[in-house]
């Protein structure tokens, strides 16, 4: 039976969102030619989803047919599920005619698995090279590599795409051994590593020659998925924190298993663990803008998150000798580490402060959430002692304000 | 004194430089279009003139950015009841002072700047990204927009750069007016009689045929990369609020 094209989008539109990554930032490819599209360096969300995500990129599985039975992955070969595969063609012209109408920065492709990785990345690599000499599209391209690809297919996937990803989903070789028998992380490092290097490479070189040759100007990322397997927070951030350090990545992706499967070699959840999510996102926004060590944030004593408050929160609690901060005097360094305090507020404290001292409703007006931040900040006209500075009953306070807040909802 | 000036730019450039050569302190300052006639108020009606106009900008220029001063404009475009009286004292202070003091922000005015300014660049962004555009039977893109704040012209490089090759329309249903791009320039039109479907929407009878199917594929496309499981309608909101969704086909 033949599909139509609506049938195959709600198909492979539906298998594809379990990829959170939706990223259209962090390249600059100019309009040439004439052409249709550029990218934004700051990446724009063209809509959200019913659940709050960003739509920013069409985002897609050439088939959701797949030889791999991966027990966290609704396109595995045991799951009874519609399948479908788009051809060339409609990809390329969903993606043009989509954008043309400004409801995409471009497109996210990625595919199940079939014959083997070249031949299925091949086929992905084909859509963007039609898009970007054919079609002369210089919007955004995201392109999966499947673990597994040879170097030669990289090396062209790098040629058409902004972003790469390689995903390591399982943060452990161990519980992935259990969940995706033919998956191993070597294979998955060997491609990320590959492309790391290339990806410096071509930075290397445009710093010295105008017309370098591009490779994945947006650099590469990667999925891990939390919850389906055993990870404290501490194996995952130090993990995540790697992949910042020696693979260079530009954003680390980390997604709530949602329990998608009934396979028995996942655990039964019932819903997906929205929150622990959230604050591992917490934490790599201080480890990636707020100059936290990984360490800082989890560490042997401390494996586990706080899921009742934020991470930088329960970092200043845990460290209490580094407060109060003075707000007028203090480094950003340290500025950034006060809790309800962010990079922006931060950046507008410091320039301000050039010209008068600040008060405690500067900081107000300016955006600090002082609910959170007047426990570890010294201002002028606002006397020391009136601030706790016992741990324990700031996290009191907290929670009653709080529990205040979500009373009010009803 | 109450000073009144007709909407442009220009004229409001032109009121500070008056208030400057009559040194009679503004009461407040407004838009012909705004002006509620009073009893006792002394009001002067100014006359546009735009080499007072230059004069002040040039004078602004000595003391800000170029971003300081583009914010001042964009500070206007907000047609915020009492932005004028605001930007005349931020402009006063700004000439007054010996360095610039774009960053002062302990200074209640030069805050409230930057904060219009940031609402300014939101409504922006927020365009760039809810503009869709539907296709024409004589192919032109053309999209209907009712921003917060005026911000139509200044959507104009972002979709020239990215839409060089097709041509684009793009019109403010609440200010009645628009751009309109040509495959080589930007101009701006104003319609008259424009005929709208429903609530200010381009007619179906101009659409091209396949405009039905595409719209009909990118709500496919949307319903379906939602995840139910982690349904969170107050962020949705949050990030899409209602009033954009008219002109969003994803949510109509």
């Amino acid at each position: 039976m033949k599909l139509s094209i609506n049938e195959k989008l709600q198909i492979l539109a539906d298998a594809a969102k379990y990829d959170v990554s939706c990223a259209s930032s962090g390249s600059n490819r100019k309009n040439t030619n004439n052409g249709l599209g550029n990218t934004s360096q700051m990446g724009i969300c063209h809509s959200y989803t019913e659940d709050g995500r960003c739509v920013s990129l069409l985002k897609l599985l050439l088939t959701n047919y797949c030889i791999y039975d991966c027990a966290y992955c609704v396109s595995r070969k045991s799951n009874d599920v519609p399948r479908a595969a788009f051809t060339v063609k409609e990809v390329v012209d969903l993606t043009i005619n989509f954008y043309k109408r400004n409801y995409i920065e471009g497109l996210f492709l990625s595919s199940g698995i079939f014959k083997n990785a070249d031949y299925t990345n091949e086929r992905l690599i084909r859509i963007a090279k039609l898009l970007r000499t054919e079609h002369n599209f210089n919007g955004y391209i995201h392109l999966k590599i499947i673990p597994g690809c040879s170097e030669e297919v990289m090396e062209e996937a790098g040629l058409y795409a902004d972003r790469l990803s390689v995903n390591l989903e399982i943060p452990s070789e161990r519980s992935l051994k259990k969940i995706a028998p033919e998956k191993n992380h070597s294979s998955v490092y060997k491609p990320m590593n590959y492309l790391t290097n290339r990806i410096s490479l071509y930075n290397d070189e445009k710093r010295k020659f105008k017309y370098a040759p591009r490779f994945a100007p947006g650099g590469q990322s990667t999925q891990l998925v939390i919850g389906a397997s055993p990870e404290t927070d501490f194996d995952v951030l130090h993990l995540a924190n790697n992949l910042y350090s020696d693979q260079k990545l530009r954003r680390v992706y980390y997604s709530g298993y949602i329990p998608i499967s009934d396979d028995n070699r996942l655990p039964a959840l019932k819903t997906p663990p929205l929150i622990r999510e959230n604050r591992l996102y917490q934490a790599d926004w201080l480890m990636r803008y707020y100059g936290f060590e990984v360490n800082e944030i989890v560490n042997e004593q401390h494996q586990q998150l706080d899921l009742t408050m934020d991470p930088k929160m329960s970092y200043a609690l845990r460290n209490m000798h580094l407060f109060p901060v003075n707000i007028n005097m203090a480094d950003r360094e340290m500025l950034l580490r006060i809790p309800g305090v962010g990079v922006k507020s931060v950046n507008m404290i410091i320039k301000a402060r050039r010209f008068s001292r600040l008060g405690y409703e500067h900081l107000k007006k300016i955006g600090v959430a002082m609910n959170r931040a007047q426990y570890f900040i010294e201002v002028s006209g606002r006397p020391l002692n009136e601030v706790a500075s016992d741990p324990d009953k700031i996290k009191i306070a907290l929670a009653a304000r709080e529990k205040r807040n979500q009373l009010t909802l009803f | 004194m109450i000073y009144i000036y007709d909407d442009s730019f220009d004229g409001f450039l032109t009121v500070i430089f008056d208030i400057y050569d009559l040194k009679i302190q503004p009461a407040d300052i407004c838009r012909e279009r705004n002006h509620q006639p009073s009893l006792f108020a002394e009001k002067r009606t100014i006359i546009t003139d735009g080499h007072k106009a230059g004069r002040v900008l040039s004078g602004i220029k000595k003391k800000l950015s170029l971003h300081g001063v583009h914010g001042i404009y964009k500070c206007w475009l907000s047609e915020q009841v009492g932005i004028e009286m605001m930007l005349f004292r931020y402009i006063s202070y700004a000439i007054k002072s010996k360095r610039n003091i774009e960053n002062d922000f302990s200074d209640s005015d030069v805050l409230e700047v930057s904060q219009v300014v940031k609402k300014i660049n939101r409504e922006i962004h927020r365009m760039h990204a809810f503009v869709r555009f539907q296709k024409t039977r004589d192919g032109v893109y053309a999209a209907t927009i009712a921003p917060d704040f005026d911000v139509v012209t200044l959507l104009a490089p972002h979709f020239k750069e990215r839409y060089k090759s097709q041509q684009w329309f793009i019109y403010d249903t609440k200010r009645q007016y628009g751009i309109y791009y040509d495959l080589s320039e930007v101009v701006e039109v104003k319609l008259e009689n424009a005929q709208w479907q429903g609530r200010n929407k381009v007619s179906r009878l101009v659409l091209a045929e396949e405009e039905k199917e595409f719209e009909l594929w990118w709500k496919s496309y949307f319903k379906a990369t939602s995840i139910e499981e982690r349904a969170n309608i107050k962020l949705h909101l949050k990030h899409v609020p209602r009033r954009y969704w008219r002109y969003l086909p994803e949510k109509v």
